[in-house]
């Protein structure tokens, strides 16, 4: 049994905790962004997206979390 | 008239290519974007804001199904960078297109073509299809094009500078030297800048400050529409040679 466990994770530079967060999937619910349009690297390694709800995130683990903006 | 501009499959039905930068909203890079009639229209790959949610997505606004997405590389100054960011891109899931950027220079933002060289073969092998931003230089663009580039972008003049096309020459040269399409991208300030490039055989031309930074962008891309037609018309028709005295447009004959 797990109880009260929390993951620190920097996300897109930012320090953040989670309680029930193992997975991308469960990363980009908890902060409420579609993966249709954006893309993930995790460590620098790029998650296909179709390993979101497999990839489990560990402790320390740095995220990043992309999309497109304007630009020329 | 059948004058449509393909690139690896692509079919563009425009040849004014846009940018989305600079605008001061969303609703006027929509409306800057409508008025230009492009079809394509490059982004750029940053980071999610994540404390504020609420916050708006361009592809709200720019839909993916209507407008192909060029993702580009601004911002990278190394090939490791623009590898990252050009995979991202793809990783998103929207477009294989990349406007591959490795900027060499922070005050002129001139490519670094040996960075760019690099880039563009490792991406090209990966099934990227690469459109890399480099110089007036016909022989790196040819280096280019044999590094798997599907189509190149030579600068008329620094990017948001306005200066227009400051080298016609080489972009003929260009022009001359490749097989594949050659896009006019940045330098172009107003509506005479951009049909001179496609008046040069340029396939098409991007425009992104030379739109957003007029003082009526709506208006602008309008004007930038037209001149783009404009251009490509008058390359395809062929221009009269340039001679050093008059020819008379009126017949001698018949007159008093």
């Amino acid at each position: 049994m797990r109880f009260f466990v929390f993951m620190r994770l920097i996300v897109n530079g930012e320090e953040i905790e989670k309680l029930h967060v193992e997975t991308i999937h469960d990363l980009l619910n908890e902060l409420h962004i579609e993966k249709g349009r954006v893309a993930v690297e995790v460590n620098l390694t790029i998650i296909k997206k179709a390993d979101y709800s497999t990839f489990t995130l560990s402790d320390g683990d740095k995220v990043e979390i992309v999309n497109f903006v304007g630009g020329g | 008239m059948d004058d449509k501009l393909i690139i690896k499959g692509i079919e563009f039905k425009s040849r004014l290519w846009v940018g989305t930068g600079k605008y001061k909203d969303f609703e006027e890079t929509k409306r800057a974007v409508e008025a230009s009639g492009s079809d394509v229209v490059t982004v750029a790959v940053r980071r999610v804001n994540i404390i504020d949610r609420k916050s708006e997505n361009l592809l709200d606004y720019i839909d993916p199904k209507k407008y192909k997405i060029l993702p580009n590389t601004a911002g990278c100054y190394t090939v490791e960078d623009a590898l990252r960011y050009s995979r991202l891109a793809r990783e998103a899931g929207i477009s294989d297109l990349i406007k591959l950027e490795v900027i060499g220079d922070e005050k002129t933002l001139f490519p670094d073509v040996c960075g760019l060289l690099k880039a563009t073969e490792i991406l090209a092998k990966e099934g990227l299809i690469v459109l890399p931003y480099t110089n007036d230089d016909p022989v790196i663009a040819k280096r280019l094009v044999d590094a798997g580039a599907a189509a190149v972008m030579p600068l008329g003049a620094p990017i948001g500078s306005g200066l227009g096309i400051r080298n016609p020459y080489n972009i003929k040269i260009i022009l001359e030297t490749l097989n594949i399409p050659v896009i006019v991208d940045a330098g172009v300030g107003t509506a005479s800048d951009a049909t001179i490039a496609m008046e040069l055989g340029c396939d098409a031309v991007l425009i992104n400050t030379g739109i957003a930074g007029a003082k009526d962008p709506i208006a602008m891309a309008e004007a930038m529409k037209h001149a783009v037609i404009a251009g490509r018309l008058a390359y395809k028709a062929g221009r009269i040679p340039k001679r050093l005295y008059a020819t008379a447009s009126s017949p001698i004959e018949g007159m008093l």
